[in-house]
């Protein structure tokens, strides 16, 4: 806000200038500065993305739709992209169901109570996601830590089998993204007046009228941008289900890096990778037309 | 009222018991890996180093540790500068093409890992820079640039820039005036990006599984490696240097931030 202020305030002064050099040699630096940034994306993610939409095009030396007729006509590529879709919109559930009342207890609480809360969301989100993947198969293994405590308690006679699935995946899989969830809900939370609870309060509401009426209405963009993240890091993700799905959870990260490093095939990974593109950004744009991009990437 | 507290102890345990479920998974890795059994059994039946010293000794596990160190100081010492000099145009000029320039150094984190993993692979195949430092130093340098801009673009905002003009106008170039004004005040918001990207390079797994290997293998591709083959308690002990070494620097980053809030 205040550098906008300051160069409305010198804008009079380069308009003057009739050649407007000063703004120009202005702009001039300003990209200089920006130029080894830009240019890294852009040797190494827009020239091979594009390289990647050119071979999705092509089969056997032609252009041709082959690739994308075989993603929406064959089973496997069909069914990998079905179970992509349906284990994010449970990780995403699931994690909002966790996430929305950590968020809330964070804004409500004494700061003492509120840093420690968030600390102990903030730590698991700095600890590498092959660590937090290791921690899973240590927990959820046959003779782990939770089969071991139902087994000694009674709840169950037989050990479950809670890794090497789909379950084994979404566990994992909600721990990891969680953050993701809280910590774009804290930022929306907190920003919430209190004044507004009170004068809701001080009308006569009850705390859940305050809270279904007011606060909840008040905290959707959060929610949104929370959900918006989860869903979109979920529907790219590979290191845990190749580690916890033991083989048969296929997500559509795994059909490109398998169609790369196995069969050496990058027509079809590229169709693959163009098609899960296309539902990013596509979910991006129409989230960016409710909240700012930034709300949604500035966790982290 | 009565009511009202039962309600309240039910929401008070249910958020005890997600907090237990995010913080669990972290801190058993550390009993773990001091056991002194083969087997991954909870808790362990004696404790000991060994999982540290089979660590150390290891000459493959040396050389992949050695390898992720090098990269993390690397890109933390390019994309820290090159980051810093993008936060500062995006939040100086005023022109139609920084929004979009900005969106770019954002494409990293909103491209699934997997397609930047796939397009970086195909470019480092193409130029031969496969299996090398400098390519992974390049690739993590990109992925980083979203952190450290983010970072320093948030501590410029708070940053009245007409202090940096009068230093200019009493006779200081550009380069000297943002030197001794700008950078001394958005120090912290500095330091957060290049921890930022310090982290992000010691943890990245995606891309160097496609292009690290041979003698550049990177650890994170070494453990991803032996997690697919055997749980090894060696494992939990990489684990918990590891995550020591995002607390401290997590740590470090709210001192940082505390620090600077405090002036």
């Amino acid at each position: 806000m205040k550098a906008t202020a300051v160069n409305d305030r010198y804008a009079p002064i380069s308009s003057i200038d009739p050649s407007s050099r000063h703004h120009r040699r202005e702009h001039a630096l300003m990209l200089l500065l920006m130029s080894p940034a830009v240019l890294v994306v852009f040797l190494l993610l827009i020239v091979p993305l594009t390289w990647l939409i050119g071979q999705s095009f092509y089969a056997e030396g032609v252009l041709s739709l082959e690739h994308y007729r075989r993603i929406f006509t064959e089973g496997i590529y069909w069914n990998t992209f079905a179970l992509t879709f349906r284990i994010s919109i449970i990780v995403t559930l699931l994690a909002l169901l966790m996430g929305y009342p950590i968020a809330y207890a964070a804004s409500i609480l004494p700061q003492r109570w509120a840093m420690l809360v968030l600390a102990l969301v903030i730590l698991p989100f700095w600890t590498s996601v092959l660590v937090r993947a290791y921690a899973w198969l240590i927990l959820l293994q046959r003779s782990g830590v939770i089969n071991k405590t139902l087994l000694g308690t009674g709840v169950i006679d037989s050990p479950l089998s809670l890794v090497h699935n789909e379950l084994g995946t979404i566990i994992a899989t909600v721990h990891i993204l969680l953050p993701f969830m809280v910590l774009p809900l804290y930022a929306t939370m907190q920003k919430i007046p209190r004044d507004l609870l009170l004068a809701g309060a001080s009308l006569g509401g009850s705390p859940l009228h305050v809270f279904l009426r007011v606060f909840l209405p008040l905290s959707l963009s959060g929610v949104l941008a929370g959900m918006t993240l989860v869903f979109v890091l979920c529907l790219g993700f590979y290191i845990t289900p190749e580690l916890m799905g033991g083989g048969r959870t296929v997500m559509a990260s795994m059909l490109v890096s398998r169609n790369i490093q196995l069969y050496s095939d990058w027509g079809a990974a590229s169709a693959v990778s163009v098609v899960l593109l296309i539902c990013v950004l596509a979910i991006f744009y129409v989230v960016s037309r409710l909240i700012s991009l930034e709300k949604i990437l500035g966790v982290k | 009222m009565n009511k009202l507290s039962l309600s309240r102890i039910v929401f008070i345990g249910y958020v005890v018991l997600v907090l237990v479920f995010l913080i669990l998974p972290v801190l058993v890795v550390i009993p773990m890996s001091f056991s002194d059994s083969r087997f991954l059994s909870f808790p362990p039946p004696g404790y000991s180093v060994r999982w540290y010293d089979t660590f150390f000794s290891n000459l493959g596990w040396m050389s992949a540790a050695k390898t992720s160190l090098t990269v993390a100081i690397a890109t933390t010492l390019i994309a820290t500068p090159v980051g810093v000099a993008a936060a500062y145009a995006i939040n100086c000029s005023t022109h139609w093409s920084m929004r979009y320039l900005k969106i770019v150094l954002l494409l990293p984190l909103i491209v699934p890992i997997i397609i930047v993993a796939a397009g970086v692979f195909f470019i480092y195949a193409f130029s031969g820079m496969l299996h090398t430092i400098s390519g992974l130093v390049m690739a993590d340098v990109m992925l980083a640039l979203p952190y450290v801009v983010t970072a320093v673009t948030a501590g410029l905002h708070g940053f009245d820039q007409t202090q940096e003009m009068v230093a200019r106008s009493l006779g200081m170039n550009r380069f000297r005036s943002f030197m001794a004004v700008t950078l001394p005040q958005i120090k912290p918001s500095v330091i957060t990006g290049a921890i930022f990207a310090f982290i992000q390079a010691l943890d990245e797994t995606m891309v160097a599984l496609f292009i690290s290997g041979g003698q550049n293998q990177t650890l994170t591709v070494r453990m991803f490696t032996a997690l697919r083959d055997e749980i090894d308690p060696t494992i939990a002990a990489i684990s918990t240097l590891l995550t020591a070494t995002s607390f401290a620097l997590v740590i470090m980053m709210a001192m940082a931030r505390k620090q600077a809030s405090a002036r």
